[in-house]
């Protein structure tokens, strides 16, 4: 009597999107699928597409016109003809210009890096460290800058640093000349770590406040002082906050246009205005492309080995 | 010449008022905010004791233990280790050791860097370590794990782990924060029996901080019963279970049954209590510190309590009540029952099962007598 059985079962619940469900099923489409390519085709669509189109614009040359640049592909007489210039990429290293300017932008970023990380691992230990009802006040004042924009605060910061700025007028309070600081490397490196320093403090501090208290007692109570246990303890388990926050600061800090372009003196050679100078100045399109894709690849690939080696280290450490 | 093997029972050096203690503490109190989680315990503990800190939680043991690692600062008091005063030296230079209760081992440390950490503090060199690290690992059975790391070792090789990094440095003292707790059963039993083989060799003397009395009254030379930030009772475990010197102390070890009554006689050799709820006078036959019509408690174990279908002798015509079976929990080796009494009242008494299958077991809902010894009883008055 199966029929009786089943008489109790609560009815199937009326669902609003069966029929949505229904319909897509019988194109052979499921919702699982669905939401799966969700993201998949918003990458595709604003991330590998453009890509792909910058990519292709950096293998031509510049020519007068609208676009200013050579096709692609030709059609001539009905043979289609694909056209490919290496030039811009050549020019990239035989060009002292780019070359410097690469090696200025990482030598810019890596050293904000290692400024802020200096600065923002105190503040990420005291944060993670803090009473509980301290923590979330003490984070939200790290993020509270985010809530003005960005140009405001990089143009809030030459009003500090400029000739007749507020820096200035205070010391000539004491008498103290004014210091020339816009338009040098210094102001640069200040709006960087500026900007850049919630991004170090944040990984650190979902780093720091999962650290284990006990392990540094346990530190204590085995004769390590302070130094002792934040050298052998707490430093070694923060390293993948560490390198997550320098990750979050080198990369971005790598390509920046807009503090150089600001704060920044003619001196100051980063690959942000080389391109921006390539595209609107020289309307160069094909070089900047060339010089962003160069780019993409130095920061990129970086990332790709150092994220590759901590699998890897993390395999092994379960492995064996 | 026949050398006498020395007994356990003849180092005892809490009952000889002339020996000196190698850890005491005198009046200390740790407040936290306004909440004492300990008051005022003053408490001396000899060389090569295993003593037990026991108590609930929040009963302040643990802070206690704390305050003796270095962790915490009393509030007021002193801290006395091995003559001297460690009451505001920090941790890392306190000739103490302690093992976490979540064992605290360095996760990015293999087995052998977690128990040499304390000796390169120390500055030893290499090859002192290495030999160290080995001679612990043989001690703790762990040989050929060196290389692993905590996370690749089940909760009993890293409770052993954690057990040989706090022994490397050769403590005067070592600190167990419920050492056994995150075991199972059938090891926690094994590794009981391990600890104070390992304890007895070494000679260092442990407290044990632990919420589990039976682990306490078989690890312990002497306990320590802590409630609400206070010493309740400091003593041998027969001490603490046979003749507990409270209310509390009789109830948070093992089963009791507790019930009131009134002073009838009080003389020097004996006292006679009458009880409503036991339905019978009780005789015991020691003088207690009492007075005429006075209403105190008195507390049995279950084990203490005989039952039978005829009446007993009894004895001074008291020590003999009646009552009915209501209910039995047959655990193996012995018996619980439960019976209930004319007042109302429910005593437990157990009975060990000697016999197999015994057809004439008492059973349910027979009429019973119970009786007891005249000083099978404690009298408590507090």
């Amino acid at each position: 009597m199966s029929s009786h059985d089943t008489h109790h079962a609560p009815p199937p619940r009326p669902r609003v999107w069966s029929g949505v469900e229904r319909a897509l099923a019988a194109v052979g489409i499921s919702g699982k699928a669905l939401v799966i390519a969700a993201p998949a085709i918003w990458l595709t669509v604003f991330f590998l597409v453009p890509l792909a189109v910058v990519f292709g614009i950096s293998l031509t040359i510049k020519q007068f016109g609208r676009p200013p640049y050579t096709p692609l592909l030709t059609n001539e007489e009905g043979t289609v003809q694909l056209t490919l210039h290496l030039n811009n990429y050549l020019r990239l290293f035989t060009d002292q210009l780019y070359v410097a300017a690469y090696l200025n932008s990482a030598k810019i970023a890596f050293i904000s890096t290692v400024i802020t990380l200096l600065i923002g691992y105190p503040m990420a230990y005291v944060i993670g460290r803090a009473p509980d009802q301290w923590r979330n006040i003490l984070l939200m004042l790290v993020i509270l800058p985010f809530w003005t924009s960005f140009l405001l605060r990089v143009y809030a910061l030459s009003g500090f640093m400029r000739g007749n700025g507020v820096i200035n007028q205070f010391l000539a309070l004491f008498g103290i000349e004014p210091l020339v600081m816009m338009q040098t490397d210094f102001a640069v490196y200040v709006g960087i770590v500026y900007t850049y320093l919630p991004f170090m403090i944040l990984p650190l501090y979902t780093n720091l406040v999962k650290l284990d208290g006990t392990l540094l007692e346990a530190s204590a109570d085995l004769g390590a002082r302070p130094v002792r246990t934040f050298l052998s303890i707490t430093l070694p388990l923060s390293m993948p906050g560490i390198l997550a926050g320098s990750m979050l600061v080198f990369i971005p800090a790598i390509g920046e246009f807009v503090i150089p372009a600001l704060l920044g003196g003619p001196g100051t050679l980063m690959i942000g205005r080389v391109l921006w100078d390539e595209f609107f100045a020289n309307t160069n399109w094909p070089r900047a492309a060339a010089v962003a894709i160069a780019m993409l690849v130095v920061v990129v690939i970086p990332v790709m080995l150092l994220q590759r080696a901590q699998d890897a280290m993390r395999d092994k450490e379960q492995a064996s | 010449m026949v050398k006498n093997p020395q007994l356990a029972i003849d180092t005892r050096p809490w009952r000889d008022p002339t020996a000196t203690p190698f850890v005491r503490l005198r009046n200390v109190t740790k407040k936290f905010g306004d909440i004492f989680a300990v008051s005022d315990v003053s408490l001396d503990i000899y060389k090569s004791e295993l003593f037990c800190l026991l108590g609930g939680s929040g009963s302040g043991k643990s802070t206690l233990l704390r305050m003796l690692a270095g962790f915490e600062q009393p509030t007021a008091g002193t801290i006395e280790i091995d003559g001297q005063d460690m009451t505001h030296v920090p941790p890392y230079n306190r000739p103490v050791n302690m093992m976490f209760q979540s064992y605290a081992l360095f996760p990015h440390m293999n087995v052998e860097q977690n128990i040499a950490y304390g000796l390169k503090r120390d500055g030893l060199p290499r090859a002192e370590i290495a030999e160290r690290v080995a001679e612990l690992l043989t001690l703790v059975k762990l040989q050929g794990y060196g290389a692993r790391k905590p996370h690749q070792l089940s909760g009993g090789q890293r409770q052993r782990v954690a057990l040989a990094r706090a022994l490397a440095k050769r403590p005067k003292l070592l600190l167990l924060d419920e050492p056994l707790g995150a075991l199972d059963k059938k090891l926690r039993e094994e590794t009981q029996f391990e600890l104070v083989k390992i304890q007895e060799t070494l000679g260092v003397t442990f407290i044990v901080v632990t919420h589990d009395q039976e682990e306490a009254m078989s690890l312990a030379t002497r306990i320590g019963v802590m409630d609400q930030g206070e010493i309740a009772m400091i003593g041998e475990p027969t001490d603490i279970y046979e003749f507990p010197n409270s209310k509390f102390v009789a109830g948070f070890i093992g089963s009791v049954n507790m019930v009131e009554g009134v002073v009838t006689e009080d003389e020097p050799g004996h006292i006679r209590i009458r009880s409503e709820e036991l339905g019978c006078d009780i005789y015991v036959g020691h003088g207690v510190d009492c007075a005429p019509d006075q209403r105190l408690s008195w507390a049995i174990r279950p084990e203490k309590l005989a039952l039978s279908r005829e009446r007993p002798a009894g004895l001074f015509d008291a020590n003999v009540t009646q009552g009915t079976v209501e209910e039995i929990s047959y655990l193996g080796d012995v018996s619980v029952y439960q019976v209930l009494l004319a007042s109302g009242k429910r005593l437990r008494v157990t009975q060990t099962n000697t016999m197999r299958g015994n057809p004439d077991a008492i059973t349910w809902d027979e009429a019973v007598y119970l009786t007891w010894g005249d000083s099978a009883g404690s009298v408590l008055t507090v």
